[in-house]
């Protein structure tokens, strides 16, 4: 075996290894850098292991390439068959803008959600199953770190996924049809410039969706050692929660679900913007960030990891 | 002296099966205590107790002076540790997978990373496969990478859970000069196996486990010391030759048949066969059964190594 590298002292020093008196501790290392800076540190390495795993890397094509086989769809089929009405579907013949749009109410159904299910199934059921959970809690990181770490990034690789959803849907749809100003739901019409600035506030309004039901998964993560069973479970709760919100017959529910206002988002298109709904919709979010994150922490702080 | 590492009536309950059952142990500072017991006896939840990974339903563990798992944030830093074999990412390098438990390392400082990450590496010898994937890493690989991971900052102590389970003789005796070089450098080390072989020769303290309790602990050469060497003679002149023992001062003469067993205790093996044949007895075999530990642990854990269940 080679020897150790001089420069690289493997042990510590004789001074510190003796050691504290009765009732006086060694004093802890102290922290090389900042706590920010450490904490910027282990995102990083967060959002790399996230996105350097091909699976990720595959279903970031997926979610990209909705948008374009929209767009490819609508652009060959006859034009007589382009039926009139209010959906953004039908606007794209018009303006390429619309394809970010109808891609995004498309997606926000299944393959959002399924995206975040898959994340937050790594998250801590997935290092929990291949034993790397335990590896992080002995360097130490502190659990509450942890557990805030996992969430943001869970957060960041949605607002990615969102935005790749919109920037596949500008690009595809400039494309093959131009951008154009846009035509409000209201009947006003939006310079480009101010349009753009109009995308990127629904990109944050599912984003906010998604940051809620990354919550869920989180607590649902720390429930099982399973990611598969995570991510099935997340994907279900999702699914059940749009099948519902289409029951009339469970109005009464419907305010409860996360779901309700999402598709609230085309709100965004009014010219004035009409905010109650979409207002609504954050409080909802919010309340289920809230729930869920106290959830998966008093699920984690105390959990016995034996995986 | 305070200990390295020390339980009182350390106790984990899983239901109604009691994994570990008031387990006092003791690990002296400086010392490279060898905790040993059959797969099952408790040794791993014992260790994830001590690092704060597992709750004890009962009981105390003091690391380094300080209490766990309430002063683990100040405690686990001067700690390394490989806890139930390796664990990585599959799809990640050897060397992306320690820059994912450095970066994780809120002390550990990021401009000096790599340099520490390839000593790490080196030190463990798989410098040359850094940038390969830990999916395409043997088995044996994948146990220097997690002693690896155990290294990456100076440590007072380690912690390594069967670093040897499923080595080669060569990968074995590699582990074994690198906690026998770590040891002289003055890291406390707890290396935990079911196979007393592979790690007797470095330990010079011993812990011995069995279905939960602990059945032997202290200084190794002190518990190879209490067993005594003896020795099985095969003559067809039982009575003449229990007569020589006796009056060469061994104890324990017992005739059975053709044979005589009894304890050597200080006499040398070749004095009592020269004494032997001078006073006429006929030597057809003389079995010397020196102390082993082996034998002394088979004895402790009752059943042998895979039981204990």
């Amino acid at each position: 075996m080679p020897a150790a590298d001089p420069a690289f002292p493997t042990t510590a020093v004789p001074d510190e290894v003796a050691p504290a008196a009765p009732g006086v501790a060694a004093a802890a290392p102290t922290p090389a850098t900042s706590g920010t800076a450490a904490w910027l540190r282990l995102l990083r390495s967060e959002m790399r292991l996230m996105l350097s795993r091909r699976r990720n890397q595959a279903g970031l094509g997926v979610l990209a390439a909705i948008p374009v086989v929209m767009a490819i769809a609508v652009k060959i089929a006859n034009p007589s068959d382009q039926h009139q009405g209010e959906s953004f579907l039908s606007s794209i013949i018009g303006n390429g803008y619309f394809v970010a749009l109808a891609a995004l109410v498309v997606e926000i159904g299944l393959f959002l959600p399924l995206a975040v299910a898959m994340l937050s199934g790594d998250a801590l059921a997935g290092e929990a199953q291949i034993g790397t959970l335990r590896g992080l809690l002995v360097v130490p990181v502190a659990r509450a770190r942890l557990l805030v770490t996992k969430y943001v990034a869970l957060v960041l690789g949605s607002f990615l996924g969102v935005l790749v959803v919109a920037v596949a849907g500008l690009v595809a749809g400039g494309v093959l049809f131009g951008l154009h100003p846009v035509a409000t739901l209201s009947g006003t019409t939006l310079a480009l410039p101010v349009a753009l600035w109009r995308l990127l506030l629904v990109v944050l309004y599912v984003t906010a969706f998604l940051a809620a039901l990354s919550a869920l998964g989180l607590f649902v993560s720390t429930l099982t050692e399973q990611p598969l069973g995570a991510t099935v479970a997340v994907a279900i709760i999702s699914t059940t929660m749009w099948i519902l919100d289409t029951i009339p017959q469970l109005a009464w529910l419907h305010p409860w679900l996360l779901v309700d206002k999402q598709v609230a988002l085309a709100d965004m298109l009014r010219d004035p913007v009409y905010w109650p709904s979409m207002r609504l919709g954050l409080l909802t979010d919010l309340a289920y960030v809230v729930v869920f994150l106290l959830a998966a922490w008093a699920r984690f702080a105390d959990k016995d990891v034996s995986g | 002296m305070t200990p390295a590492l020390a339980t009182a009536g350390l106790t984990k309950r899983f239901g109604s099966q009691t994994a570990v059952d008031g387990i006092d142990l003791e690990v002296p500072s400086g010392a490279v205590y060898g905790f040993l017991g059959p797969n099952g006896s408790g040794k791993t939840t014992t260790i994830r107790m001590a690092l704060g990974l597992v709750r004890p339903t009962a009981g105390t563990v003091t690391l380094l002076g300080r209490p766990m798992p309430g002063d683990l944030r100040e405690v686990l830093p001067r700690v390394g540790a490989l806890v139930e074999g390796p664990a990585f990412h599959p799809y990640l390098s050897g060397r992306a997978n320690l820059a994912r438990l450095d970066a994780a390392d809120r002390y550990a400082d990021p401009r000096t990373a790599r340099r520490r990450i390839d000593g790490a590496l080196d030190r463990v010898g798989l410098l040359h496969a850094a940038t390969k994937r830990y999916r395409a890493y043997s088995l044996g690989m994948r146990q220097r990478l997690g002693i690896a991971a155990a290294l990456l900052v100076p440590r007072e102590m380690l912690v390594l859970d069967e670093p040897t389970n499923g080595l080669d003789p060569q990968g074995t005796r590699e582990v074994r000069q690198l906690i026998a070089s770590l040891g002289t450098e003055g890291v406390t080390i707890v290396v935990s196996s079911h196979l007393l072989s592979e790690v007797e020769q470095v330990c010079t303290h011993l812990g011995v486990m069995r279905t939960g309790r602990l059945v032997a602990q202290g200084r190794a050469d002190e518990l190879r010391a209490s067993r005594q060497t003896s020795v099985r003679l095969a003559t067809p002149d039982v009575t003449a030759a229990a007569a020589v023992m006796e009056r060469l001062g061994l104890t324990g003469v017992t005739s059975a048949g053709e044979s005589v067993t009894a304890v050597l205790g200080d006499v040398a093996s070749e004095h009592l066969v020269a004494t032997l044949v001078g006073a006429g007895v006929a030597v057809r075999e003389l079995v010397v059964n020196r102390a082993r530990l082996e034998d002394l642990f088979i004895e402790l854990t009752g059943e042998g190594f895979d039981a204990g269940r």
